[in-house]
C-alpha cells in the first residue's frame, strides 16, 4: 500500500507545474520578474508537499501579493491567472477570482462599510481576492473616510483566515508606495510584492502578435517593419500604456483597415479581409506628429 | 428533552466537518445558504449568503454566530431559487443549549368539562432573553 493517489494535493506533480510554467511562459510576454516569482512560489508549494508526504512540519506559506508597475502592464491580466494556477497547485480549493474596487469594500454611510466588505471577503474564500486600485481604499484628505474601516477588516480577514483566502492588490507603483505608508501593517502581511516592468519594443511586438492571433488578423511584412516604427514614436509620447496601447494603436489599424475595404468589399477574399498591411499603421497621428515632431497624445 | 427540528436531527449533532460537507452540497446546488438563531422566533444571523463558491464563508459566520448566541438554537437554512422551487431545501440544526428543558403538557378545563390540550416549552417560563 504505497501512496501513489492517496494525498490529493501532490496530483499536481513536478511535471504538472513544469507544464503550468510552459503555459505561463507562452500566454505572458516578458515579465521575468513575475515569472520567477511564480516558480518560486510554485517549488515551495511542491517542496511543502513533499515534506508533509515526509512527516517534516509545513507552515502554510503567505501567499498575500501586491502588483505594483505602469499602466498596461499586465497586473490585471497576472491575477486573473494567477487564481487558476494557486488552483492547479492546489493551494487554493475552488480557484475563482473575485475582481473588486473601492466600491464594492467602502459603504456610504456609519456602519455600512463592514458588512460589505465580510461579504465580499465570504464571496471570496476558496480562492483569490483580487484588488484593483488598492490604493483608493484610503483617501488621506478625508479623515472621516471609511476606507480605513474596511482595511482594518481586510487584515484581520488575512491574519485570522490564511488558508481560505489570498488577497491580491494592484496600483500604479508610486500610489501604492504611498498607500503601504499609511498602512504599514498591511505591507507586512503581503509577502509578495512585485513590481511590473515596462515592456521593451520587441516584446510589445510579441504581444500585438498574440493579441492579433485570437481575432483572425495578421500583419504583412510591410506592417510589421510599420508597427515597429510606431511602436518606438508611441514610447516616446506621453501617457504610453504599455499593451494597453498596442490594443488601442491594433483596434486604430483594424478601423482603418476597414475603411480601405469600404465599397469593395465584395470582391475581397480571405486573404484581404484578413491582412493589416503598412498603410494602415503609417496612417497614424502617431507617426506623423513624429515626423512633424509635435507631441499629440492619443 | 432534544429537540428534533430539520435534517438530520434524529443523528448524533453533525461535527464541523460534517456541517462544511452539508454546505459544500449546498452551494454546489447553487442554493443560498443563511444563518438562523432562536430565543422567541428564528432570527436572521446576518443577510442570506449569495454567490459563494466555498464554504469557509459560511463556517465562518456559524462561529460568529455561535460565539454570540452560545446556549441558542442555531440552523442553517438552504434556499432554492431556482425557478419551481423558490423555496428552502435544506434546513438543519448546528448548536443547541446544552440543557434542553423539553415540553409541558397543558390541561385546560373548557366548557361542559371538556377538556383542550395544549403543549408549552418550560423554556418560556423565563423572559425572552433568558430562556436558553
Amino acid at each position: 500500500m504505497n501512496e501513489p493517489s492517496q494525498s490529493p494535493d501532490r496530483g499536481v506533480g513536478e511535471q504538472g507545474v513544469m507544464a503550468l510554467l510552459a503555459d505561463l511562459d507562452r500566454e505572458l510576454i516578458g515579465l521575468a520578474p513575475v515569472k520567477r516569482r511564480i516558480r518560486d512560489v510554485a517549488a515551495l508549494l511542491l517542496v511543502d508537499s513533499a515534506r508533509k508526504a515526509q512527516g517534516l512540519p509545513v507552515a502554510a506559506p503567505g501567499l498575500n501579493m501586491c502588483f505594483t508597475g505602469n499602466p498596461g502592464t499586465g497586473k490585471t491580466t497576472v491575477a486573473m491567472k494567477m487564481a487558476s494556477i494557486l488552483y492547479r497547485l492546489g493551494y487554493v480549493r475552488k480557484g475563482h477570482l473575485v475582481a473588486v474596487t473601492r466600491d464594492d469594500l467602502v459603504g456610504q454611510y456609519i456602519g455600512h462599510t463592514a458588512p460589505k466588505t465580510r461579504e465580499v471577503l465570504k464571496r471570496a474564500m476558496g480562492g483569490v481576492l483580487f484588488i484593483d486600485e488598492a490604493y483608493t481604499l484610503v483617501r488621506p484628505e478625508n479623515e472621516r473616510d471609511y476606507g480605513q474601516e474596511a482595511i482594518e477588516i481586510l487584515l484581520q480577514a488575512m491574519e485570522n483566515q490564511r488558508e481560505d483566502l489570498v488577497v491580491i492588490l494592484a496600483g500604479y507603483k508610486d500610489r501604492m508606495a504611498g498607500f503601504f505608508e499609511s498602512n504599514p501593517g498591511l505591507s507586512s502581511r503581503i509577502a509578495h510584492h512585485i513590481d511590473f516592468p515596462d515592456y521593451s519594443g520587441d516584446e510589445l511586438m510579441q504581444i500585438a502578435d498574440l493579441m492579433l492571433e485570437p481575432m483572425g488578423y495578421r500583419f504583412d511584412d510591410g506592417a510589421r517593419a510599420a508597427f515597429a516604427q510606431y511602436l518606438q514614436a508611441r514610447m516616446q509620447q506621453p501617457h504610453f500604456a504599455n499593451a494597453r496601447s498596442v490594443r488601442n494603436a491594433l483596434d486604430r489599424a483594424r478601423l482603418r483597415h476597414a475603411s480601405r475595404l469600404f465599397g469593395q468589399i465584395a470582391e475581397a477574399d480571405r486573404d484581404t479581409l484578413s491582412t493589416i498591411s503598412a498603410q494602415d499603421i503609417l496612417a497614424s497621428r502617431v507617426l506623423q506628429a513624429a515626423q512633424n515632431g509635435v507631441r499629440e497624445p492619443c | 428533552m432534544r429537540v428534533t427540528q430539520g435534517a438530520f436531527s434524529f443523528l448524533p449533532d453533525l461535527t464541523d466537518q460534517q456541517i462544511r460537507a452539508q454546505v459544500e452540497y449546498c452551494l454546489r446546488n447553487h442554493w443560498a445558504v443563511s444563518v438562523e438563531y432562536t430565543d422567541t422566533y428564528w432570527e436572521m444571523f446576518g443577510m442570506p449568503m449569495f454567490d459563494l463558491r466555498d464554504a469557509a464563508g459560511v463556517m465562518s459566520e456559524i462561529n460568529a454566530c455561535r460565539k454570540t448566541y452560545p446556549k441558542h438554537y442555531i440552523r442553517v437554512n438552504a434556499f432554492d431559487s431556482t425557478l419551481g422551487w423558490e423555496t428552502i431545501r435544506l434546513s438543519f440544526l448546528v448548536n443547541r443549549p446544552a440543557d434542553e428543558p423539553g415540553f409541558r403538557l397543558r390541561r385546560t378545563e373548557a366548557e361542559g368539562r371538556m377538556q383542550r390540550y395544549s403543549i408549552e416549552p418550560y423554556a418560556t417560563d423565563k423572559p425572552a432573553g433568558r430562556r436558553y
